[in-house]
């Protein structure tokens, strides 16, 4: 079945609401706009608008409602517009929905879902490209997703509704016109395992999300100089699958982890931390990191492409790896 | 729509009047003995008492029914009480021992009982109001009918979760009791220096929802409106606003030395004492004799001194639990690493 990223989450949410009655889709322009994004075009018709809840521009007081709502017994999934926005949440997100488990003595869980974009590289400048999920893979209470493909566009959500406790899903903003095939019975895919994209036993690039693709187009690149990359897509950054990082390192014993957040304090900072932490032996070549530039993301296209990860920044990175002496 | 609800409730039923009289001393004096145990380091952390203002959680708890839910803030050593989590269990919690009603997780400022559908305990201002919003969203999504009451300070009307919850609320007509326990200070701060507007109940009104001044002093006042606003809720008239007007007797916290109001304006609050009004009404009309509230406060006493003996009596949980409860126990096979490791990770 030829499909898009955006469509194979709509027919993600279109099977939950199916599925389970207590599912609903809320958030800023989700019902008559159709989704920010077009995610959600349609579902208002097919769902009406108490399921295909439209808010007002509350991102605290509907991420709040969200967990309540999740409290109360529903499967909420909450669409926040942007990233950006979501920081208007980050009281909810933080202080209740990350806490509420733990605070009660486990008394209550929190079985809610929040989506949002994330990302840049669209010229949308400072204020609509950050790339803040390695923030949120901070907060102990907290899944956090990051679909990358089709088949986990279709398939992570309906797991993250089974999880008791809250699930954040980055949905980074240039792949939703990613096209390609989806088997018909597509479904339902673990939201606990990294994949390995490529296979190569020459240096291994970590990534996720939205640069997936640049890396993938590096490693051929590589390949073509006779180095094969190994690419580990993380699809979940907490928890943290270190053993498949740590069996790709054993295997390469070379790493370079690419991520769009900023470099200091970062997811990557993270993921290099637990390979010297648990393979440092293993290692022939320092980790290296592919990360943005520690700048406002700016609007003109050549600037805000130098600030990002590239595919050229990408092979560079690796070529050092390689030529490193171990 | 604002103003008074008309025709409160006067001391007709002592019954009744005489059961929110003992809901109030209960609170009073485990508060007491509260700050006394702080006193003593039994206690840490932060604390915040409500004495003085007891006729406004006794009023409106009075009135809910076992399935509603109710949100307060981290002055609910009193709301957790009368919504039926024992002192105990309040007090082992306030101890940090296993036997807390939270296992010693929360402390004072985060009570939370899944029994009694008390969802905390929230000590950001006004992080409680969306929660609040979503709870009665999901009662009216699953055409249940339970009331969910929310307790803040007027200090939390300043905040923008005020204003997007009360907004929500009454733009999906939620079944939400907004109880806004206005003790004129956020903290240090007084209400004319805070708000533009400092009427509460106006300014509640302007989305569109019923809202009402209450007399917080007065906790036959605080029962009657309460009473009203909850069976209208449940009648399908969506959300209501009490602003409950009331006075803090004692400091914020342990720790505050008070620099801000003066000791004579909080003396003229203390000779409206919520308790001593209501008992002097009761007594005014021959419905208190002194053996019956010698009993009360004998029974309410012998609670306090149950409670601390049972909180003496907690244990500390093992340290390797740590890390429990950060992800739900109840959580599916898709934990490959462990719970303990999970929680870690």
């Amino acid at each position: 079945m030829k499909t898009t990223y955006r469509e194979a989450i709509r027919a993600a949410i279109r099977d939950a609401m199916h599925r389970d009655d207590r599912v609903f889709l809320m958030g800023e322009d989700v019902g008559s706009y159709g989704g920010c994004f077009a995610v959600s075009l349609g579902l208002l018709e097919e769902f009406g608008p108490e399921r295909i809840r439209d808010t007002p521009l509350s991102e605290s007081g509907f991420v709040g409602a969200g967990i309540g709502a999740a409290l109360g017994g529903m499967r909420p999934i909450v669409e926040i517009m942007t990233v950006n926005f979501s920081l208007l949440a980050l009281d909810q997100i933080m202080n209740n929905a990350a806490t509420l488990s733990h605070m009660s003595g486990g008394q209550f869980s929190v079985p809610l879902v929040i989506r949002m974009t994330t990302g840049a590289g669209r010229q949308l400048a400072a204020q609509h490209s950050h790339s803040l999920e390695g923030w949120y893979a901070h907060i102990p209470g907290l899944r956090i997703l990051t679909p990358a493909t089709l088949a986990d566009a279709r398939g992570m959500l309906w797991t993250a509704l089974q999880e008791p406790d809250p699930v954040l899903i980055f949905e980074h903003g240039s792949l939703y016109n990613q096209a390609g095939d989806l088997p018909d019975v597509a479904g339902a895919v673990d939201i606990d395992t990294a994949a390995v994209r490529r296979q190569g036993g020459d240096v291994s690039l970590i990534t996720y999300g939205g640069t997936l693709g640049l890396v993938l187009e590096a490693a051929d690149r590589l390949a073509g100089d006779g180095i094969e990359a190994e690419v580990l897509d993380l699809r979940t950054l907490r928890p943290l699958d270190d053993a498949a990082i740590l069996a790709t390192v054993a295997k390469t014993h070379r790493a370079v982890v690419v991520d769009e957040g900023w470099r200091s304090g970062s997811l990557s900072a993270e993921i290099s931390a637990r390979i010297t932490e648990h393979a440092f032996y293993d290692l022939d070549a320092p980790v290296g990191r592919v990360c943005s530039a520690e700048v406002p993301v700016p609007y003109a296209r050549h600037l805000e492409q130098a600030a990002l990860p590239s595919v050229e920044r990408v092979v560079a990175a690796a070529r050092e790896a390689v030529g490193a002496h171990g | 729509m604002t103003g008074q609800p008309t025709e409160r409730r006067t001391a007709a039923d002592p019954e009744h009047s005489r059961r929110l009289l003992r809901d109030m001393l209960r609170v009073r004096r485990f508060e007491e003995k509260c700050v006394e145990l702080y006193s003593a380091a039994k206690i840490r952390g932060f604390m915040h008492v409500y004495i003085g203002e007891e006729a406004v959680a006794a009023g409106v708890l009075g009135v809910l029914s076992p399935d509603d839910a109710v949100l307060a803030t981290y002055r609910e050593h009193g709301h957790a009480l009368l919504r039926g989590v024992s002192a105990g269990a309040i007090l082992a919690e306030m101890y940090g021992f296993q036997e807390g009603c939270c296992r010693g997780r929360g402390g004072s400022m985060h009570l939370f009982d899944a029994a009694t559908r008390f969802y905390g305990g929230n000590a950001i201002v006004a992080g409680g109001l969306p929660l609040a919003v979503g709870l009665a969203l999901a009662d009216k999504m699953a055409g249940r009918s339970r009331v969910t009451a929310c307790f803040f300070g007027e200090g939390a009307v300043a905040e923008g979760e005020f204003h997007e919850s009360v907004n929500l609320a009454a733009l999906w007509q939620l079944p939400v009791l907004f109880c806004c326990e206005n003790n004129l200070y956020a903290m240090g701060t007084a209400l004319g220096r805070s708000e533009s507007q400092t009427d509460i109940a106006l300014k509640a009104s302007a989305y569109e929802i019923p809202a009402w001044s209450v007399d917080g002093m007065d906790v036959l006042a605080v029962d009657e409106a309460a009473g009203r606003a909850v069976d209208s809720i449940r009648g399908g008239g969506g959300p209501h606003f009490l602003e409950l007007r009331t006075y803090r007797f004692r400091a914020h916290s342990m720790y505050d030395p008070e620099r801000y109001r003066d000791k004579a304006e909080v003396a003229r609050w203390v000779e409206r004492d919520p308790i001593d009004l209501l008992r002097e009404t009761l007594e005014a009309a021959g419905d208190l004799p002194e053996e019956t509230w010698t009993t009360i406060q004998g029974e309410v006493d012998a609670e306090v001194q149950a409670a601390v003996d049972f909180a003496e009596a907690g244990t500390i949980e093992p340290v390797e639990e740590l890390t429990r409860f950060v992800y739900s126990e109840q959580a599916g096979g898709t934990d490959k690493t462990g719970r303990t490791g999970r929680a870690g990770t």
